[in-house]
């Protein structure tokens, strides 16, 4: 492979570094207005009227729009269409749109904002999962009053029961995981246009031009034809700009009010609000082991503040439950869990969706079974490590796994098992490992048709243009499909033309989420690449009267391998190809295989692959402040096969700073229902004077399915991260942190408690007596556990 | 979108006198600006609406460092922190307290002048406006409650400053020139503890420069914050000892920044040390003396708890340091 494993730059990367790509904020249009929103101040209130009149008669001001002139819900999520572009009857939380303008610029705006004056009458706020789960409250979402629960799910799989009924060892332990957000460099645009015609063009800061899309359709009532979304290019995501936004909406529907452009750029403030952030997950966590630390069963409890809409909740709630299975065997496996919905902004996906805060719990109390047990906590990790093509025991289908070679190679290359015995106090080790998913195996909303689809055009004079949906949102997706194509077609990655994340240009990707573009865009990308490939190959070879299988593209010509010397240049063999066959237009796609499970809820977790990751975090505490400074973290990454190593390495150490953060620094803190801190100086994102040196490991277990084998990166190496800075602690100072994030006031509480003789930990003690539903009980998947269960692999 | 600074008017002073004179009538609304690290962004959230900013950047004669025949050191109001940190002629402890504040970015604008006249900082005040408005806005912010202490009729914001603690345990003084004429006072002296009028200084006069004078004291500065890469502090600590041939104590200064509306001096624990050799179990009483008039309010990042607690550690990191440094 020639260009496919090779490390090199990001085709865009010449312009961004620059500073020439234009974001959505960058771009004018002839006549544009500037777009604010007016906020809800109340946490939970009926709206009693909104005065938009001062706003209106303001000198400027083009138009205003309230809720009813967008009356009809949406969401991401077919199960949760409960939001609507702005509020409708009543605010749920601080920061909730109530209502628009667009105005000749900013500062007319924002002063017509300020113009719009809202009557309200407050109803109980709703602040805590405690205070959720209480029945005299106001409901959030529905009349009267009530438990404000969003969803819950309840399963079994084996018999959780005898699993610990035969444990020789059998742990408690409750855990909470504060809630953070993605805090992406760029801040949510969008700019509309609407032409005279009826065609509405909305260029957006999204991950999803795909459900922005279809959104629009839905809540403007048009047919989606009529309807253009292009993601400009996105400065970072994360999971941030991933649902369809009220401004995204507005702004389209002010360009076909007023009949000019209209533009919204969000304040950093109102990104807070907009949030769709980690959820706070609440855990209890019940598990078995034999005397050698072989898990027996596992009970797993979630609890998660959803805040005030559904969101991708349906969707998080289940993932708090789907992937401990992933990395341990774990035979028998309970999992009841609960969304309730409370007044603060909503939450949603950030990198990992779901799966880092019971990861975070199930990482720790395995530290915690080790030290009981024994045994060290590389050994522990190993001897329940899952194996390559296995199922788990929630019929998750496990095909390349590298899991336990990463387990090794990163306590070998950071001297764990050393250090664990020897550092001296306030200097500690810490390992843990996580898997994710490359790709959801279902689409969002239930249909037959492919999740990625990639079409190639070739010129005459053998240019490539490759038109993909796929959207880069920094994680240099739009390079991975060139160099996909440039493998397949015997040229560089710099010569591939790419138009991408615009849906009347390109075939539909579903979009940058779930880690699934390298997966699903790639492997389309190298379907349409070879039906390129083999009708140029065909030309050729009738043309050298070679037989097409002695043919192979490299260095930007067609050669016969046996005779290089008598092929023809790339250009030439699309001529050829052009004038034998017709314009030289190709396409592929790629369709997840049939992998759910037998029960409801069996949607979530599955994916064609699973990437793996170890991280070793080494600390250096000061016991008197509480302050951890983290000296090196190792990552070790079950890659598959890096398309571009540079770019894979990029995302492992994006993976870690993120994880860091969310350790060390980083939550969303409110005090009752109100942010404590909606800016980057109050909320403790690091910056890159706080990052660590990371080492990062890439381990190739060459995927039967992915594109040349790749896997994911853009999610996994998060995941260990921040169980691994825990135990570091815990090698360190000897204490437990049971609860995110780790800050000095905790780790100096901490102390002070040992110091006074109770228990060296910080965390929550339990959790909220509350009736799940009855379980669904679910049979293991056939042969399970004792046979390893082959898998028949091959693409779909 | 990034915030806008609301209109408002901008004239550059280039001299000491014209400056001066533009601020002279507080009807006027005319504010000072020297580097604008903290100023623009209490704009942009809409902290204070002055109708023209004086920019005191091209007045040449505030910039600078000079030494003095007595060996004092004498820094332009205008002088910027990065220049300060780099700088081998200031006191250490000055130099190495100017590398913490904020970030290199902030430093290469942010002066000394501006440093030392620092607003004071609550975060029920630095927020957004939208914020503000969903919480009610408090006593600093034309409200009538400070919602850190509703019972209590005063603003308890924080002092914020990080190289007035510094230059306090340095015996400092500062220049104060208005269209009224001239004055020094001392640095302990130019502070009040009040959220709101935190200054002694009236709105006229202008910061010319701060003379620190020889030392042979040991120092130390200890700042704690949550990222060493910009934050504010939740608390400093600055402290200059005077010791005696025989390593016992002569004078002790001990000077608490970021924990109440004005830097605190530890009177108490300066008393208690004067005479005494600078051994551990010296430390631990002092830091403990130190601490317990202190009170910690719920008006920053990190429990009050735990800052009160940090009082003690810092004092005793910063007096251990001093009384090891070598001078
Ligand atoms: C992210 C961030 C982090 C920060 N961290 C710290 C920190 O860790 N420690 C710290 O101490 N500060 C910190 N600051 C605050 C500020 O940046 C510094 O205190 C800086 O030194 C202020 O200087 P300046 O020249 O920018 O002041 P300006 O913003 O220009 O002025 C500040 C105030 O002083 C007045 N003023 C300025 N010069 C004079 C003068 N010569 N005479 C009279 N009045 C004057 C102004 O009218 C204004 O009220 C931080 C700021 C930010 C934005």
């Amino acid at each position: 492979m020639h260009a496919v494993g090779t490390a090199g730059p990001r085709i865009d990367g010449m312009e961004q570094t620059m500073g020439r790509t234009k974001y959505t904020d960058d771009m004018t249009l002839p006549g544009m207005l500037i777009g604010r929103l007016a906020r809800s101040t109340q946490a939970h209130a009926r709206i009693i009227s909104i005065d938009t009149s001062a706003a209106e008669a303001l000198d400027g001001v083009k138009a205003v729009l309230v809720g009813t002139d967008l009356p009809i819900t949406y969401g991401i999520l077919p199960v949760s269409q409960d939001e609507t572009a702005l509020a409708v009857g009543k605010v749920r939380h601080v920061g909730e749109p109530i209502a628009a303008v667009a105005a000749i610029d900013a500062e007319t705006a924002e002063r017509a904002v300020d113009l719009i004056k809202a009557t309200y009458e407050p109803l109980d706020t709703v602040a805590s999962i405690d205070g959720a789960l209480l029945e005299d409250r106001d409901l959030i979402h529905g009349e009267g009053k009530g438990l404000n629960v969003h969803r819950t799910a309840a399963l079994e799989f084996g018999d959780v029961d005898e699993g610990l009924a035969s444990a020789d060892h059998i742990r408690e332990d409750v855990f909470y995981f504060a809630g953070n957000t993605h805090a992406a460099l760029e801040l949510h645009a969008a700019l509309a246009t609407a032409e005279p015609g009826g065609r509405v063009t909305l260029w957006s800061s999204t991950q999803v031009p795909h459900y922005v899309h279809r959104t629009l359709a839905k809540v403007l009532e048009m047919p989606a034809g009529q309807i253009r979304v292009v993601a400009a290019p996105v400065g970072g995501g994360f999971g941030g700009k991933t649902d369809p936004f009220s401004h995204e909406i507005v702004a389209a529907k002010l360009a076909m009010v007023t009949g000019r452009p209209v533009k919204f750029t969000l304040t950093r403030e109102e990104v807070f609000y907009a949030h769709r952030g980690r959820h706070p997950v609440l855990m209890w966590v019940k598990t078995g082991f034999d005397t050698e630390g072989r898990i027996t069963a596992c009970h797993f409890k979630t609890f998660l503040e959803g805040g005030a809409f559904g969101s991708y909740g349906a969707a998080s709630l289940y993932y708090t439950g789907a992937l401990q299975t992933s990395t341990y065997q774990i035979p028998n496996y309970r999992f009841e869990g609960v969304r309730v919905f409370t007044n603060k902004p909503p939450c949603g996906p950030k990198r990992g969706h779901g799966t880092p805060q019971p990861r975070f719990a199930l990482e720790c109390q395995l530290d915690k079974a080790a030290e009981d047990l024994g045994i060290d906590p590389v050994a522990i990790r190993l001897i329940n490590a899952v194996e390559p093509n296995s199922m788990t025991v929630n019929h998750l289908r496990i095909t390349s796994c590298a899991l336990s070679e990463c387990i090794e190679r990163v306590a070998e290359a950071s001297g764990f098992k050393e250090k664990f015995e020897n550092l001296p106090a306030g200097k500690g080790v810490g390992i843990a490992v996580g898997a994710y998913m490359c790709g959801a195996g279902l689409p969002i909303y239930f249909n037959e048709m492919p999740q990625s689809e990639v079409q190639i055009k070739v010129d005459r004079g053998g240019g490539v243009t490759v038109f993909s949906m796929a959207t880069d949102i920094g994680q240099g997706s739009t390079t991975m499909l060139a160099t996909v194509v440039a493998e397949v077609l015997g040229l560089e990655p710099s010569d591939i033309a790419m138009v991408t994340a615009d849906t009347d240009l390109t075939p539909v990707d579903l979009g940058s989420y779930s880690s699934r573009v390298t997966f699903m865009g790639g492997n389309a990308a190298l379907e349409a690449g070879t039906a390129v490939k083999d009708r140029v190959f065909a030309a050729v070879a009738d043309k050298l009267g070679a037989p097409i299988e002695s043919l192979v593209a490299q260095n930007g010509r067609i050669e016969d391998a046996e005779e290089p010397d008598t092929g023809v240049s790339w250009a030439e063999a699309v001529a050829l190809a052009i004038a034998s066959g017709g314009p030289l237009i190709e396409s592929g796609s790629y369709r997840a295989p049939k992998l759910a499970g037998p029960y409801k809820g069996a949607g979530v977790g599955i994916s064609p692959a699973y990437s793996y990751s170890a991280a070793v975090v080494e600390v250096d505490c000061d016991p008197d402040t509480g302050i951890v400074t983290v000296d090196k973290v190792w990552l070790a990454h079950d890659i598959g096969q890096s398309i571009n190593p540079l770019l894979v390495e990029g995302q492992i150490e994006g993976g870690v700073y993120m994880g860091l953060g969310e350790a060390l620094f980083e939550a969303d803190d409110f005090r009752g229902a109100l942010h404590r801190g909606p800016s980057l100086l109050d909320y403790k994102m690091p910056t890159s004077l706080d990052m660590p040196p990371v080492e990062a490991i890439l381990i190739d277990s060459d995927d039967p399915e992915g594109p040349f084998g790749a896997k994911e990166v853009g999610q996994g190496p998060l995941l260990p991260v921040i169980p691994a800075v825990a135990n570091a602690i815990w090698n360190a100072l000897g204490i437990r942190m049971d609860q995110t994030p780790f800050t000095p006031d905790k780790i100096v509480a901490a102390l002070r408690d040992v110091a006074r003789g109770k228990p060296g930990r910080f965390g929550p003690k339990e959790v909220p007596a509350f009736e799940f539903p009855p379980l669904i009980m679910v049979e293991p998947p056939e042969g399970f556990p004792t046979g390893r269960i082959h898998i028949e692999v091959g693409v779909s | 979108m990034t915030i806008q600074v609301p209109p408002v008017g901008f004239v550059s002073a280039g001299t000491l006198e014209e400056a001066a004179r533009l601020v002279s009538d507080p009807d006027d609304r005319a504010v000072l600006i020297a580097g604008g690290t903290d100023l623009v962004p209490k704009l942009k959230r809409h902290q204070a609406a002055p109708i023209t900013l004086v920019s005191l950047a091209n007045i040449e004669a505030m910039h600078g460092i000079a030494i003095t025949d007595d060996g004092a050191c004498v820094i332009g109001a205008l002088t910027t922190l990065s220049e300060i940190a780099s700088s081998p002629d200031v006191p250490t402890m000055l130099a190495s307290a100017a590398a913490t504040v904020a970030s290199p970015q902030i430093r290469n604008s942010a002066t000394i002048g501006g440093n030392l006249c620092v607003d004071t900082r609550c975060n029920y005040i630095d927020m957004p406006l939208t914020w503000r408005q969903a919480r009610g806005h408090c006593l600093k912010d034309g409200g009538d409650t400070c919602w850190v202490a509703p019972a209590s009729d005063r603003c308890w914001a924080i002092s914020s400053t990080d190289l007035a603690p510094v230059v306090i345990a340095l015996n400092a003084s500062v220049r104060l020139v208005s269209s009224r004429g001239e004055r020094v006072v001392t640095a302990d002296s130019l502070y009040r503890s009040d959220g709101i009028n935190y200054l002694t200084k009236t709105s006229d006069e202008i910061l010319v420069d701060v003379t620190i004078p020889a030392t042979t004291a040991r120092t130390s500065f200890q700042k704690l914050r949550r990222r060493g890469s910009i934050d504010f502090a939740l608390l400093s600590v600055a402290c200059a000892v005077d010791v005696d041939s025989e390593g016992r104590c002569d004078t002790a200064r001990i000077v608490v920044g970021g924990i109440a509306s004005a830097p605190v001096s530890a009177t108490d624990a300066e008393e208690f040390l004067v005479g005494k050799q600078l051994t551990p179990e010296v430390i631990d009483e002092a830091s403990e003396i130190a601490s317990k008039p202190v009170r910690a309010q719920d008006n920053t990042d990190t429990g009050q708890r735990y800052r009160k607690w940090m009082i003690s550690v810092h004092v005793a990191k910063a007096l251990t340091e001093a009384a090891t440094e070598r001078v």
